[in-house]
């Protein structure tokens, strides 16, 4: 095997979940020094096939080998005695404790802890790959960034030789998403073996060496990232060939719809989340909204949807009909609806705050129109109706529409909350982090509905966190910086380099505005 | 390699879906096995013939047509009780105040008896008592909810501590209603002309409690089910984030579902005194309140379950007495087969949820209750 030794080889290795085949008879072989790439749409098994490795589930059949020997890998314990960790996408970290403190937990010791050579340890790992960490920080007052190079850490500690990262990049601006990728090829020269699931195929084409593609559980081939492209990729991960541009129509007689002045928006520690920001959304249009993640993007949404108290500002609504000014400000969703302005949102938290994650189609539709109707009792035939159909044309994969939205894949969910948000025609829709999770077919599935909006005459505030689709989709960018209004750049001609200092910088540095 | 390959004894994961005979199936199977673990803890604790002792318990709920209608009775107040506590744990509102709210209730129930008795002909007297005693029940569930809505106060303890207040606001006034002096409890109220009492029906004494829950149940299942309030009551209970998303005001909905809840239990405390206890003490709902929450969790929040599952609290409870009294045993016998039977059942909600597979029979998972 042209002199590459095997870290890992994964044979006819089978899961199922009830009666969902997770993975069929999979075979995957990991290589040391090598960072190989793991892709698939969602709900193909590559999250699954990892857990397996790093002792989360038990596979149903099939043998695991690490460095040519048998194994039973039957808790992350056991995982990590073979010298394989896993990042996950959520991370796992105690607010209250510093790194260090993090890094060694649940790990044997003596009585007395000697937190100063744990400490010291930490620095050495980090020097030799080049990470920046202080082992005294508290979790809690770290960036998302830094809680994952903990993470890392914490693996590499205990002595990892396989390391799996579950969507790294998702959280990172484009600037730590190269630092972690300095981080990632520093251990693979280390001879470490990488494995990583992503869905980013330009992240694939940068970084990894070799990619495997899993679809519906089953294997479906590797090969050499420099021998293939991202539409072979593509058609690979999806079963056909997929168009990869996003389209983007020219706004067609743009109007003011949502005019945003000196908004000012606290949160519930009294900290100041968006700090004196301005701006007009305009009819037709796709206004992105770029930031790192944390910088005012949820608060902004939110004070605009009413579910946020704003301290200051105003926030004015034109109605397209009549020209009519409404005030949203001091509004709550209830008096908004009621105002008549047709408002829909598609929250970040899908399950927290989108939709009901126990109950089923038809009653998550009617959420938005259970209060229609004089009567004490509620209508079901419409929301069933309107399950239906959403179901239908927007191809949601779902055993009923008696089924738990819970069971869903994420791309479905995503589908049956989007439905229902634009079935009520809005006039305004605002979308956080809409395609986050989303395999690609889902994505672009997303695409095509907000482009549609934007047709209609929607004004779409479209939050996002992949700079490669904000500068694809949007008509303009709007970039917010700790609360700020950092920049606000058309979404044509914008480069990545721009936008992504813009994210870290007020203004950009020493860009011109 | 074999030899070091360990796999797990047993792992566990969670099931998609169970058809709902197999659902019943695991549950019946708990049961068995319940009776058979008594069974076993019977012979070797009392040396007792098991099925005596099961015999007994049938006996003491089923034995004579005045036990079942005590029984049904019984069966009637608790599952008011549950009924009543039920939106509010839908709501994920932790009312373990129904003790509270039904002694609420069975004070201004016993209040307008004793203070009104001369005053108006006793239709409107048993009118004002059921209003009365709505509104003391709808009073106390509300107190918390509001300081919960207002200030986001914990629900638990307040409700909790609510009962205590209750508690001693009926010992305070059974001290000033006490009949004769110095006996320190009031006796029956106006046993002699029977004002305020709930009438028979058909020369019997609790066919009328027992068609009131009955009302009730439908009601409520009704109302969870099928109206505007029931829904935002579960859209509450689920995701408080949601609920505020879609426009609906949680502070109004936690207000008026515990308003509701207390109504209720005030109802029940109503019916302890005008239907069938015609006295008050500080034991007189007999940790009901408590004992609702299980019956209401048991039952899944369903109203028509929790006809089931009080049904089964109070058989084991009678069946329990009774067999206390038939050999001589200590009371708290009877309790240590009734916790057993509720592990059993308890335990049984696990392995509907959860799948075990058994080392050697790989892909086909053997399965086994409890």
């Amino acid at each position: 095997m042209d002199g590459k030794t095997a870290a890992v080889q994964m044979r006819d290795i089978t899961k199922s979940f009830g009666s969902v085949l997770a993975n069929d008879r999979v075979w995957l072989d990991i290589y040391k020094g090598e960072i190989l790439a793991l892709l698939g749409e969602n709900g193909s098994g590559k999250t699954t096939l990892m857990n397996m490795l790093a002792g989360i589930y038990f596979p149903d059949a099939g043998q695991i080998y690490v460095d040519g020997r048998e194994v039973v890998i039957r808790s992350p314990r056991d995982a990590f005695g073979l010298g394989i960790g896993m990042i996950h996408q959520h991370f796992k970290l105690v607010d209250v404790l510093t790194a260090a403190e993090n890094i060694i937990l649940g790990l044997p010791g003596k009585e007395r802890l000697d937190i100063k050579a744990v400490a010291a340890r930490v620095r050495e790992i980090s020097e030799k790959y080049g990470f920046e960490i202080d082992p005294m920080q508290k979790v809690y007052d770290m960036s998302v960034s830094q809680k994952q190079t903990v993470e890392i850490v914490k693996v590499l500690y205990r002595g990892a030789d396989i390391l799996i990262l579950d969507e790294p990049t998702a959280v990172l601006t484009p600037q730590e998403t190269d630092r972690l990728f300095a981080v990632l090829r520093s251990m693979r020269a280390d001879g470490k073996a990488i494995v990583i699931i992503t869905h980013k195929l330009h992240e694939v084409e940068e970084l990894s060496d070799r990619v495997a593609i899993l679809r519906r559980g089953h294997f479906v081939g590797d090969m050499p990232t420099k021998k293939t492209n991202a539409a072979e990729m593509t058609s690979m991960m999806v079963g056909h060939p997929v168009e990869l541009n996003i389209k983007r129509p020219e706004p067609k007689n743009p109007q003011p719809r949502l005019e945003v002045k000196h908004l000012t928006v606290k949160d519930a520690e009294g900290v100041t989340k968006i700090d004196d920001v301005s701006f007009t959304a305009y009819s037709g249009e796709v206004l992105g909204v770029a930031g790192i993640s944390g910088s005012g993007q949820k608060e902004l949404l939110e004070a605009i949807a009413g579910l946020h108290r704003a301290e200051g500002g105003s926030i004015t609504y034109i109605d397209p009909e009549t020209g009519k000014e409404e005030e949203l400000v001091g509004k709550d969703p209830r008096d908004i609806s009621d105002m008549g302005v047709a408002l829909s949102f598609v929250p970040e938290d899908r399950l927290g705050m989108g939709l009901v994650g126990d109950m089923d189609l038809s009653d998550n539709m009617m959420l938005r129109s259970f209060r229609r109707g004089r009567g004490f009792f509620t209508d079901r035939k419409s929301p069933h109706k309107l399950a239906e159909r959403v179901v239908e044309e927007l191809g949601v994969n779902t055993p009923s529409i008696e089924t738990p939205v819970r069971r869903l894949s994420g791309g479905n969910v995503q589908k049956v909350l989007v439905g229902r948000e634009i079935s009520s025609a809005p006039t305004v829709l605002l979308t956080a982090y809409a395609v986050r999770g989303l395999d690609i077919n889902s994505s672009y599935t997303i695409y095509d509905l907000i482009n549609k909006q934007k047709e209609r005459g929607v004004a779409v505030v479209y939050v996002g966190e992949d700079l490669d689709v904000l500068l694809e989709l949007c008509d303009r960018i709007l970039v917010l910086c700790g609360g700020k209004v950092s920049g606000l750049v058309p979404g044509r001609g914008a480069t990545k380099r721009r936008v992504g200092l813009m994210m870290t910088k007020l203004g950009g540095g020493a860009d011109d505005e | 390699m074999n030899e070091k390959t360990r796999v797990p004894l047993v792992h566990i994961s969670r099931r998609q879906s169970l058809p709902w005979y197999r659902a019943w199936a695991i549950r019946a199977a708990a049961i068995v096995l319940a009776l058979l673990a008594c069974a076993v803890i019977t012979t070797l604790l009392t040396g007792e013939n098991p099925i005596a002792v099961y015999g007994a318990m049938i006996e003491g709920a089923f034995g004579t047509s005045r036990r079942i209608w005590v029984l049904l009775q019984n069966v009637a107040i608790l599952l008011c009780v549950s009924l009543a506590v039920t939106p509010a744990f839908k709501m994920r509102f932790w009312n373990i105040g129904g003790e509270g709210q039904i002694m609420a209730g069975c004070l201004a129930t016993a209040a307008c008896m004793i203070t009104l008795r001369d005053v108006m002909p006793n239709w409107l007297l048993i009118v004002t008592m059921f209003v009365s005693s709505l509104l003391a029940g709808a009073i106390w569930g509300l107190i918390p909810a509001f300081f919960k809505a207002k200030w986001n106060t914990n629900e638990t303890l307040f409700t909790l501590m609510m009962n205590y207040v209750a508690t001693q606001l009926v010992a305070f006034f059974i001290i000033i209603w006490e009949s004769p002096k110095g006996s320190g409890n009031v006796g029956i109220i106006n046993q002699s002309t029977q004002a305020g009492w709930l009438p028979y029906i058909g020369g019997n004494r609790y066919l009328l409690n027992i068609l009131v829950v009955a009302l009730l149940t439908v009601g409520m299942y009704i109302y969870l089910k099928y109206t505007k309030h029931g829904y935002e009551i579960a859209v509450v209970g689920e995701s408080e984030r949601t609920a505020r998303y879609v426009g609906i005001k949680v502070e109004r909905v936690i207000m008026r579902t515990m308003l509701i809840s207390g109504a209720i239990c005030g109802l029940a405390g109503f019916l302890l005194v005008a239907g069938t206890d015609h006295t008050i003490t500080t034991t007189i709902s007999a940790s009901r309140g408590f004992t609702a929450v299980m019956v209401s969790w048991l039952a899944k929040f369903s109203p028509i379950f929790m006809v089931l599952t009080s049904f089964l609290i109070e058989f084991l409870s009678r069946g329990a007495s009774e067999i206390a009294t038939q050999f001589g045993l200590n009371h708290a016998f009877g309790d240590i087969l009734t916790g057993v039977i509720l592990f059993f059942i308890i335990g049984s909600e696990f392995f509907i949820t959860y799948k075990l597979h058994f080392r050697g029979h790989s892909g086909k998972a053997a399965e086994k209750n409890v």
